[in-house]
């Protein structure tokens, strides 16, 4: 086991990938010779040269397209967004033609490509580079989204993303990139739709996706220690496919459950667990359902609103409170 | 200069069979009809959605389809009926695409506008408006890296011109020189407004191009040896030099933008429609070369006709007697993990009906 970074373990998986399938490539902006906007691809170009490390202009829908029809013959291009709030300029391309060609052709074709880059608010980069397109993106059938948490997700995700054969859009965090955490030196993969459990309890479930599993950690720990209450914390990892099971599972056991996220509430993925829960388990909950997110606004700039704009440990605890 | 030669006898040309003579105004009468055949049917409320005819156009896929070998492609856009029928897609199962039945190219989930070929080349039948522009460059980008000797041939509408991921597109295939052959078939009109008010451009659509540091090509696209002799140099650079192409060929449609196009005889007069039918209908064009050089007679040129009214007629035999998919197989050909039943496949929903 190795403590490295969460930027590192996301570069370590496509080198990986490079080595091992002729047909992986990366395109996106600033991805070689800048060694990347958030430096996930540092080193790469140097290493595997222009065929596989290409530099695209500043032109989203140009490039996801070509990375698309690249897909049509057999690559596996990994295109690098500098920040998923850049993909609403390449909606299209995405949603109708990685998203839907498979299905209009009756089957005939898929489409092999990963979209990675980061979703986050939290850096003061205001409203339009803060974006968390995962409930977007995964109302879509067609494409799959995944939004790994740590270091260790991060890698046997993008490992597993780029290994399917089907469009999968993979969320990262710039917030994360520089964060460690324990991954192993062998090789693994972490297959898409699987949940973890993040901490294990007995009396409230917090279900959460990417950075909201470390705010969902904190909470977890305070209130063990100041309110006696063992909340168990489940990372979604994936979105679509999407681990109910697990969620079940896990509900059946603490009859409680608040789900954390960092996006928006109106037809956020909250809402979509929340439906699901309500109709699976309505005799298992001792409490109604509770949703933490974003507050409902364009993401602010102000460095110390937006610390509030977003949920932190406080508002998880006092909604758990509220459920307990 | 092979520019300057008249069409007929630019070489490409000249080296065509009798046979390859005759298999052009097949492949074109087949479009025709197929077309009529797929009208008829429409206006009976037999199909749904959309229906762009090709009538009118077609010396442009038969004449720059004919070109291509093995490892080239085509892309186009919605009116896409015609080069799918020249890329050699089954005309049975492409009416029965437009049936909505589940022997249809697509199964039915496609519909008039994405009918795809790939173990042809043939990627479509794309529907919204110059979406299908970078998959193009795609296409070409995959020869490239694999190191193939291809191009692959991408359509679209005068209409597509103004889109900005066309614009993309062409910078991206001059900056990267990507095997690909943009082709604008110009018919004058964005749906219903004329390229005069849609579109601030010089002499030619095509000549945007010399923004891009790109070779460009503006001619008729009514006489198949024409669309041959021009569209050969620009298969040849992307062959030869590996460099992007973009080509305007004027051409006509018969018809609205659609057939739901409710203002199609408003935006044209009928002196302008009929003008083009006279004396520049790329079948009357391409018969009379046929009867010239003695190939045909007009009675065989009649029957070539027949059969492929008959053939037409078979294929709305086929859809009609086709069935359509059961409910349960809506959900079949989201994703290929899932259809393939693989390991990948078995964590997790992917489906959220309950």
């Amino acid at each position: 086991m190795a403590l490295i970074t969460y930027r590192e373990a996301l570069k370590t998986a496509l080198a990986e990938e490079i080595e091992r399938d002729e047909n992986v490539l990366i395109l996106g902006e600033e991805v070689a010779q800048y060694n990347g906007a958030y430096k996930v691809t540092e080193g790469l170009w140097r290493k595997f040269g222009d065929k596989r490390v290409v530099d695209t202009p500043i032109s989203e829908a140009g490039f996801v397209g070509m990375g698309i029809g690249a897909a049509l013959l057999g690559l596996r291009p990994v295109i690098e967004l500098m920040f998923w709030s850049f993909s609403y300029v390449a909606f299209d391309q995405i949603i109708n033609n990685a998203g839907c060609i498979r299905y209009m052709s009756g089957g005939l074709i898929n489409v092999p490509i990963v979209i990675r880059g980061p979703a986050n608010g939290g850096t003061n980069v205001g409203a339009t580079h803060s974006h968390t397109p995962e409930n977007l993106l995964a109302t879509m059938p067609g494409l799959k989204v995944v939004v790994p948490a740590t270091a260790y997700d991060a890698k046997g995700l993008m490992k597993a993303a780029i290994r399917d054969n089907d469009p999968v859009m993979v969320m990262e965090s710039t917030v994360l990139y520089g964060e460690k955490w324990e991954v192993p030196d062998e090789e693994y993969i972490v297959p898409l739709g699987l949940a973890d459990v993040k901490r294990t309890g007995t009396d409230i479930t917090l279900i959460a996706h990417g950075r909201a599993v470390i705010t969902c950690l904190h909470a977890a720990e305070v209130l063990e220690s100041k309110h006696n209450i063992h909340a168990e914390v489940i990372d979604l990892r994936s979105i679509r496919p999407l681990d109910e099971e697990t969620i079940f599972e896990s509900v059946r056991k603490t009859h409680r459950a608040v789900v954390v996220e960092e996006n928006k509430p109106f037809c956020g993925i909250g809402a979509q667990i929340a439906a699901t829960l309500q109709e699976s388990l309505f005799d298992e909950l001792d409490a109604p359902i509770g949703r933490v997110s974003a507050l409902d606004a364009p993401a602010i700039y102000s460095p110390p609103l937006e610390k509030r704009q977003l949920p932190d440990a406080d508002r998880v605890i006092a909604k758990a409170l509220q459920s307990c | 200069m092979e520019t300057l030669v008249h069409p007929a006898d630019a070489a490409i040309n000249r080296r065509l069979t009798k046979e390859d003579k005759v298999r052009f105004l097949r492949e074109m009468f087949r479009i025709r009809r197929f077309e009529q055949t797929s009208l008829k049917y429409y206006n009976l409320g037999k199909m749904g959605g959309f229906l762009h005819l090709y009538s009118g156009q077609e010396a442009v896929a038969v004449g720059t389809m004919s070109l291509l070998g093995n490892n080239d492609h085509v892309i186009t856009a919605y009116r896409d009926h015609g080069h799918a029928l020249v890329a050699g897609m089954d005309m049975k199962r492409c009416m029965a695409e437009l049936f909505g039945r589940a022997t249809g190219c697509s199964k039915g989930k496609g519909g008039s506008m994405p009918f795809f070929a790939p173990d042809k080349n043939y990627w479509g039948g794309h529907g919204i408006v110059g979406g299908q522009t970078p998959l193009g460059l795609g296409i070409a980008f995959a020869l490239k890296y694999k190191g193939l000797q291809g191009c692959c041939l991408c359509y679209l509408g005068d209409g597509a011109i103004n889109q900005g991921p066309f614009h993309e597109s062409l910078n991206l295939a001059a900056l990267f020189k990507l095997p690909v052959v943009y082709i604008i078939e110009t018919n004058g009109y964005s749906m219903g407004t004329s390229q005069k008010r849609s579109s601030s451009y010089p002499e030619s659509l095509a000549k945007r191009a010399e923004a891009y540091n790109m070779a460009w090509d503006v001619f008729q696209g009514e006489d198949v040896y024409e669309v041959r002799a021009k569209t050969k140099i620009a298969i040849d650079r992307a062959h030869e030099d590996s460099e992007p192409s973009l080509l305007e060929i004027q051409t006509y449609r018969y018809y609205g933008h659609s057939v739901a196009d409710a203002n199609a005889k408003k935006y044209r007069s009928p002196e302008e429609i009929d003008n083009y039918k006279m004396n520049h209908d790329p079948l009357r064009i391409w018969s009379q070369h046929i009867l010239e050089e003695g190939i045909l007679s007009e009675s065989e040129i009649e029957d070539i006709d027949v059969a492929t009214k008959e053939e037409t007629n078979e294929a709305v035999k086929f859809a009609e007697e086709s069935p359509v998919l059961t409910e349960s197989e809506i959900l079949n050909d989201v994703y290929w993990e899932v259809d393939n039943q693989t390991d990948a496949a078995k964590h997790g929903r992917h489906f959220f009906n309950t």
